[in-house]
């Protein structure tokens, strides 16, 4: 490959963008003064864009669909917005805002999904699928168990990819760019070879894989040519970069529809190519800034089928097209370019946007000009999310990582993560009360819990009960997060994501729990008042009576605050126990999604006094209302959440109205810098920032046909507010919205 | 007391240390009221543990009281006093205060002046009321050649408090004011421009 002016390293021989970066990045410690507006082209497109959009709000969310093809890198021709205006190229299919079927998650799903539209799969598709085809999901349910079932159908495990694709997995995108299509096969061939027996379950399974890999890599060719782009040399300027950075992205979002696809941590990357165009005088900061605008555009045209269910779980129809932006290196430099000033300046180029899921990597010794932009963003646009990256370097030791989904740390190219949704650990701890039978229903979830008989519930007991709870769950959510891994690479393998990964990478296992908050408070209201349990008839404890004042989580108490981080240690604790499928490394997260509403639905009355039904906090989120001391002590009870017991994240949204952060821009911007130092100081990981006012969402319910744009951050991503069911916009409105620091 | 939650001095400073970290350049904390000067003689104890602690300290005071508790507070450890200026005349200041005696407020600036320490001035301009641009002039005049003032603060006039004094049974005596509009805080800033080093609009 021809090798520029850029400076060598390790990356020179070897697969390996972290060092092509180390070694050439020029950070950025400037002021937002030169960034520049959309150009004509940019602004033609989005007005196309925009009106797309609007026609699939008026259609059902949905614009169109293609019912004859299935999905993979090379299908469909190639597609354009307005080819002339086009400086970066590509659709999933060829035609703007078209969905596609991706079958090999679950065919029912698809089926599902169509007749939702009125439509159905043509029926050779359908005759393939019913009678020799198998999916994920057919698999997955093979191998179930009826403890696992039992499980899943009353609401302990819920959200779980078993029929839908698991996502998370971030491709290293920029290698396309940097490397060229050939040189990647090359040295997956080498890999391939070096894959030898004895030939054991694991080594038949990995040659089979980057087999695998190697005809996505040449799928990916035939998708450039397509587009008459030459992928299987490296990129030669900065249009090339972001081109072929867009299709390697590309590539997998057509295979792929998993839950999340993020992008990674492309911008710092695209940087060094641009500023050496702009160097040499090719192009202008005005083109600099198309062609970002430009990508960004693309990134948030990307659609997946989905069902209606769906929407319960992840709601306002996300992509997770999480780009991680800035953090230093871990010898003090500092990933901040201009780049990542480009990226955040298309919020305003082309208005804010839950997509793609702009989140910032914090560090005390950030650039101060880089903070207070992105605080000024934050503020301005609700579409940001911020990340402890000083936190996440000590823990984790990678300087060059993504963010997965929403919030978990992913060293990029070189480990991935199985995505596990999450169990409802408000719903253990009735459990753990109620002798081992759901709270709803009465039927037995596991045995080893003896029937309490007491008039007033006992903290040590039920503490006792709780941890036998935890280890029963525990071990039946591992047995299925085995089987649906486990299917899911033998059905639908994501050979694009893993052709730009290292060969046999490191694996985690993302675990998840919910209802962290009503845990700590009802532990909390156990000890230190006294709860009641109220039981029917047939012994089941149906509601609580409360008798005297307890400390809620979210109020900076130790008493309360200790409840709910040694929860999740625990848990943590109890999933480490458990063997993993391809010996993946248990972390977990606190983390709901949208998932807090219909978790709360499942979910009787809890010892705190929320009532049958209620929704949950969402993430590590104190209860709304209950973080009644002001923003910081609801934050500094949050950062006592130890990151070490939940590396997959933990998750936390803030909304504060604008006046109370200041009552001009500049104040506003040094406050909510202040805010985000102080919380991260005290080891936060992580933050979604709203700064908006009641008003203005109860607004946009009323007339949604003004605010197409209205971005709203919810657990671990950002949507569009207007494309909320009701009941979650509701929501949404009901949580805390601080008034006071 | 009525209302509100009672704390020691050890408590508050608690809570103060825990959102240290948040303070950024220009954090710290502001004491305000009712009137915390009335609670002088308290307050010493908790300045002097966050002056030990390096914290910037401030009082939000309409200056209605100045004994010597208050003098030692503001002159030992407040960094900065904002002092509330009601109205420059004495049927003004009644009127909105229902209080007899604006030179109270006065003797404040004027010992802060003497103290040579930082202090900010609030004024809350109310249409029809205090918004003359007479008044705003000799509130200027009066304040002209003080050293210590570093900014003005205008603050609009909102009716965010009606429904609590309504809520307490009590006639709200300004209830026939209304807000400002954009011109009004664009000519009253015009006015005292002369007069202060900087004036901000909160």
């Amino acid at each position: 490959m021809e090798v520029k002016q850029f400076l060598e390293g390790l990356w020179t021989n070897t697969v390996n963008v972290r060092s092509f970066v180390f070694n050439n990045i020029s950070p950025y410690y400037g002021t937002a003064d030169f960034l520049e507006g959309p150009t004509a082209k940019t602004e033609k497109l989005w007005s196309i864009c925009k009106k797309a959009m609007a026609e699939e709000r008026a259609n059902n969310g949905v614009r169109s669909i293609d019912t004859n093809t299935i999905s993979t890198i090379d299908a469909f021709g190639p597609g354009y917005i307005d080819k002339e205006n086009e400086v970066i190229v590509g659709l999933q299919t060829d035609e703007l805002l078209k969905r596609t079927m991706k079958p090999f998650g679950g065919f029912k799903v698809v089926q599902k999904a169509l007749s939702e539209h009125g439509l159905e799969p043509n029926e050779k598709l359908t005759e393939l699928f019913s009678k020799y085809v198998k999916t994920h999901n057919d698999g997955v349910f093979d191998a179930y168990n009826d403890e696992i079932k039992k499980y899943r159908s009353l609401g302990i495990l819920t959200g779980l990819p078993d029929n839908y694709a698991r996502g998370r997995i971030i491709g290293d995108y920029r290698r396309i760019a940097l490397y060229g299509l050939d040189f990647l096969i090359e040295r997956k061939k080498e890999d391939l070879a070096k894959v030898t027996g004895p030939m054991t379950d694991e080594v038949i399974r990995l040659r089979e894989e980057v087999s695998e890999q190697i005809k996505a890599l040449k799928a990916m060719k035939r998708l450039g040519d397509k587009y008459d782009l030459d992928l299987s040399r490296p990129a030669e300027n900065a249009q090339e970069a972001v081109q072929w950075t867009y299709m390697a992205y590309l590539a997998a979002v057509k295979e792929q529809d998993g839950a999340a696809m993020s992008l990674g941590n492309v911008s710092t990357f695209l940087d060094i190519f641009i500023e050496n165009d702009l160097e040499e005088g090719l192009i202008t900061e005005s083109e600099a800034q198309e062609l970002v605008d430009q990508f960004v555009m693309k990134l948030r045209m990307v659609r997946h089928l989905r069902m209606k269910a769906y929407d319960e779980i992840f709601a306002g129809d996300p992509t997770w097209v999480t780009e991680a932006i800035g953090g230093m290196f871990n010898d003090g430099r500092t990933k901040v370019t201009k780049t990542s000033f480009r990226f955040l300046n298309t919020l305003y180029n082309l208005g804010p946007s839950p997509e793609p899921n702009m989140t910032v990597l914090w560090s005390d010794d950030l650039p101060e000009n880089f903070k207070k932009f992105c605080a000024k963003v934050a503020i301005e646009t609700s579409s940001l999310q911020f990340e402890n990256d000083r936190l996440m370097r000590d823990v984790r030791y990678s300087d060059d990582y993504g963010i997965a989904c929403c919030v978990s740390h992913q060293d990029l190219g070189k480990s991935i993560q199985f995505f596990g949704a999450r169990t409802n650990l408000a719903k253990t701890l009735l459990l753990a009360i109620n002798g081992g039978k759901c709270e709803l229903t009465g039927v037995q979830i596991f045995e080893g819990v003896p029937e309490d008989k007491d008039e007033y519930l006992d903290f040590d007991k039920v503490q006792t009960n709780f941890r036998i709870a935890m280890q029963e769950i525990a071990r039946v959510y591992a047995d299925a997060m085995n089987i649906i891994h486990y299917m899911h690479d033998k059905y639908y393998y994501e050979k694009a994501q893993m052709a730009l990964i290292d060969t046999n990478p490191h694996v985690n296992i993302a675990y998840g729990i919910a209802g962290l908050s009503i845990v700590a408070d009802s532990l909390s209201a156990i000890k230190y008042a006294r709860v009641k349990p109220i039981r029917n008839e047939k012994g089941l404890t149906v509601d609580f009576e409360i008798e005297g004042e307890f400390p809620k989580y979210g109020n900076d108490d130790d008493r309360v605050d200790m409840l709910a981080a040694d929860a999740v240690a625990d848990f943590n604790n109890e999933l480490k126990q458990f063997q993993v499928y391809k010996n993946a490394e248990p972390s977990l997260s606190v983390l709901t999604i949208t998932s807090n509403v219909v978790y709360g639905k499942k979910t009787g009355a809890t010892p705190d006094g929320r009532a049958l039904g209620v929704p949950f906090a969402p993430g590590a989120n104190p209860m709304h209302g209950r973080d009644e001391l002001g923003a910081i002590a609801s934050l500094n009870s949050v950062a006592k959440i130890n990151y070490e017991d939940a590396q997959d994240g933990i998750s936390n949204t803030f909304s504060i109205v604008p006046k109370s952060l200041g009552s001009d821009i500049e104040t506003r911007i040094e406050n909510l810098t202040a805010i985000l130092d102080g919380y991260f100081e005290n080891s936060a990981q992580h933050v979604n920032i709203n700064v908006l006012d009641k008003e203005t969402l109860r607004d946009a319910m009323e007339h949604p046909e003004e605010y197409p744009q209205l971005t709203i951050r919810v657990s671990g991503y950002a949507v569009n507010f207007v494309r909320l069911t009701r009941e979650q916009q509701l929501e949404v409105i009901s949580r805390s919205f601080h008034e006071t620091m | 007391m009525d209302g509100g939650k009672p704390y020691t001095v050890d408590e508050l400073y608690e809570i103060v240390v825990k959102s240290k970290p948040y303070f950024g350049k220009n954090g710290g904390v502001t004491v305000s009221g009712g009137e915390p000067l009335l609670q002088a003689k308290a307050l010493i104890p908790l300045f002097k543990k966050l002056k030990a602690e390096g914290i910037h300290t401030a009082l939000d005071t309409n200056g209605r009281i100045l004994n010597h508790f208050a003098k030692e507070l503001m002159d030992d450890y407040t960094d900065l006093v904002m002092l509330d200026i009601k109205s420059m005349t004495e049927e003004g200041y009644q009127q909105i205060t229902g209080q007899k005696n604006k030179e109270t407020t006065f003797n404040v600036s004027t010992h802060r002046e003497a103290s040579g320490k930082p202090m900010w001035l609030r004024y809350v301009l109310i249409p029809g009321l205090t918004d003359h641009p007479e008044q705003l002039e000799s509130m200027g005049h009066y304040f002209k050649d003080y050293k210590t003032i570093e900014k003005l603060e205008i603050q609009p006039y909102h009716k965010l408090g009606v429904h609590k004094w309504e809520a307490l049974g009590w006639e709200y005596q300004l209830k026939d004011a209304r807000e400002n509009t954009d011109e009004e805080l664009h000519t009253a800033q015009m006015v005292l421009k002369p007069y202060f080093k900087s004036i901000s609009i909160n």
